[in-house]
């Protein structure tokens, strides 16, 4: 299985989960797990999604999610392939 | 699986502490190019690296791309030209021609550097050695991107002093040449001890003739990332600053790993080495001289600056070395001077000098690296600078380097600019006792004996 992590920073608002979930579920991406804060009104998620059969390129998916966060929901997004938190962190 | 706080870890290391993949360079072999006639050299040598590397910037930025992470530069090192072009060129004016098909070639492909403009003479020169080097000044003022470096000494042959005379007169004339520019040409001009094949890093970089036809060399960085991490280890012991190193090293060479290999497969070109020097950016935060502050000197030169040189090149080895099978190039610290404002600001601050620089460099990769020097340094004096390096070198079997700008028309205090990521330096002193019926001597100094180590 191919996994990527998707990171979102922002000011706390209604909706975001919603506006990423409803993205990713139009794009047949499944979750695989969610953790979710609020610091000091700031909210950081970060979810663990299954790319292996992602229809489209895996740098335009990052793209329409940093725009999604950008223009529609107002916080930052980032979508990265998981191999690079894998090998920083296990030896 | 992966955790919230080792995410917000890699990602604050590369928002915040200017983490990334300081170059992928590719290594490409121009043997196979070689003519006896010049114009067909110079057609082969530009197809062969056009077609090698025409999708490197493109792989490099994909890459960046899916993992989050800045790939800062793509690179290009061939075969040291002086070798390719033997049989072609009949005069420095043929070499300067080639040069400009590097140029070309590195331009057309996107990359931002291309190094192999090369001699590798440390225990003679051929005549067409002789040709390349004298092609030298004319060919940096004609290019942007071509970087040229000379390999004048080594531990197993000794030091070629005839070569480290001209180089002293190559370097004035580079910089006469690009005045204009604040001298830039002896910023892409390296001359070595003990040089390696394989190292990814400019201007130093060249492809040696005992690699493969084609290699992916990755330098990763990260000083930002080490200094932010010591931050944790104020007041502790050696040990635990020791380990707080160790563990970052090894995390930074991990992504280094990770771009190597998917560069690798993507490009289909074999990984050679990461290198794994922390390589400083003019960018605040992102400095050598900064870790050493961090481990606590008020400057960088301050007395301790050596042994905590040495710790920090060391610990970065060793975390380095467990995070890939394959590491080679010069991999250690940069210490350049015009590429870190902790550098900069040490030197401003009358702390560091010339002579503590050179004591630095005993202890990590390179040596004295983008030291601006007035503009009227005697050649000898220039050349005597390199010799002492080269010893430094050829008697610790390590690589040493020397890459000075001797910046026309400037004084000491006075400042160059060269943009970018080689920053701006302060012209250093130095001193001008005179060294010249020392180098003025013809031949070489003999290879230093391999036992009774003292």
């Amino acid at each position: 299985m191919k996994r990527a992590i998707v990171t979102v920073v922002g000011k706390d608002t209604v909706g975001i989960i919603a506006g990423v979930c409803t993205y990713l579920a139009d794009n047949h991406i499944n979750i695989l797990d969610i953790s979710q804060t609020i610091v000091q009104g700031y909210f950081n998620m970060m979810m663990i999604i299954d790319v292996t059969d992602l229809g489209k390129p895996f740098g335009t998916l990052a793209d329409e999610l940093a725009a999604l966060g950008e223009e529609k929901i107002g916080v930052q997004i980032k979508c990265q392939k998981e191999e690079i938190f894998d090998l920083m962190h296990r030896i | 699986m992966i955790n919230f706080s080792e995410v917000s870890e890699t990602n604050a290391m590369i928002e915040r502490e200017n983490l990334d993949v300081r170059t992928i360079t590719m290594g490409i072999s121009l043997v196979d190019c070689v003519d006896s006639d010049l114009n067909r050299l110079k057609d082969n040598i530009y197809k062969k690296i056009y077609e090698s590397a025409k999708d490197l910037v493109r792989v490099g930025d994909d890459i960046a791309h899916d993992f989050g992470i800045p790939v800062v530069n793509k690179r290009i090192s061939v075969t040291p030209i002086s070798l390719i072009g033997a049989g072609a060129c009949r005069s420095s004016e043929d070499y300067a021609e080639i040069a400009r098909v590097l140029d070309k070639a590195a331009a057309d492909t996107g990359v931002n550097f291309l190094g192999g403009y090369s001699a590798l003479v440390s225990k003679g020169m051929t005549p067409a050695d002789r040709l390349l080097i004298e092609s030298i000044p004319q060919a940096l003022a004609e290019t942007e991107l071509v970087c040229s470096s000379v390999n004048v000494g080594s531990t197993k042959t000794g030091i070629d002093m005839d070569a480290v005379r001209l180089m002293g007169t190559i370097i004035k004339k580079t910089a006469e040449l690009t005045k204009d520019r604040g001298s830039i040409g002896c910023a892409k001009l390296v001359v070595f001890c003990n040089a390696p094949d394989d190292n990814p890093f400019m201007a130093g970089a060249f492809h040696g003739v005992t690699e493969a036809d084609k290699i992916l060399n990755i330098g990763v960085s990260g000083p930002g990332v080490v200094k932010k991490a010591l931050e944790s280890a104020h007041g502790m012991d050696f040990e635990h600053l020791c380990e707080t190193v160790k563990k970052t090293a090894f995390k930074v060479t991990r992504v280094g790993q990770l771009v190597a290999r998917e560069a690798s497969e993507r490009l289909g070109v074999p990984f050679g080495i990461i290198d794994l020097s922390l390589a400083p950016t003019p960018a605040i935060g992102d400095s050598v001289a900064d870790i050493l502050c961090e481990m606590g000197l008020e400057y960088a030169g301050a007395p301790g600056t050596t042994a905590a040189l040495a710790l920090l090149n060391d610990q970065v080895k060793k975390g380095g070395v467990m995070a890939s099978s394959y590491v080679g190039g010069l991999s250690g610290a940069f210490i350049p001077v015009s590429e870190d404002q902790g550098m900069i600001n040490a030197v401003n601050a009358g702390c560091l000098t010339l002579e503590k620089l050179e004591a630095m460099t005993c202890v990590c990769s390179v040596g004295l690296d983008m030291i601006a020097i007035p503009g009227d340094t005697k050649d000898t004096t220039i050349a005597g600078i390199i010799a002492d390096e080269m010893a430094i070198g050829m008697v610790n079997q390590k690589t040493t380097a020397v890459r000075l700008i001797p910046a026309a028309g400037k004084k000491v205090g006075d400042q160059v600019s060269f943009g970018g990521l080689l920053g701006y330096a302060p012209v250093m002193p130095v001193n001008n006792y005179s060294c010249a019926e020392f180098v003025n001597r013809k031949g070489r100094i003999p290879a230093p004996i391999h036992s009774f180590k003292n």
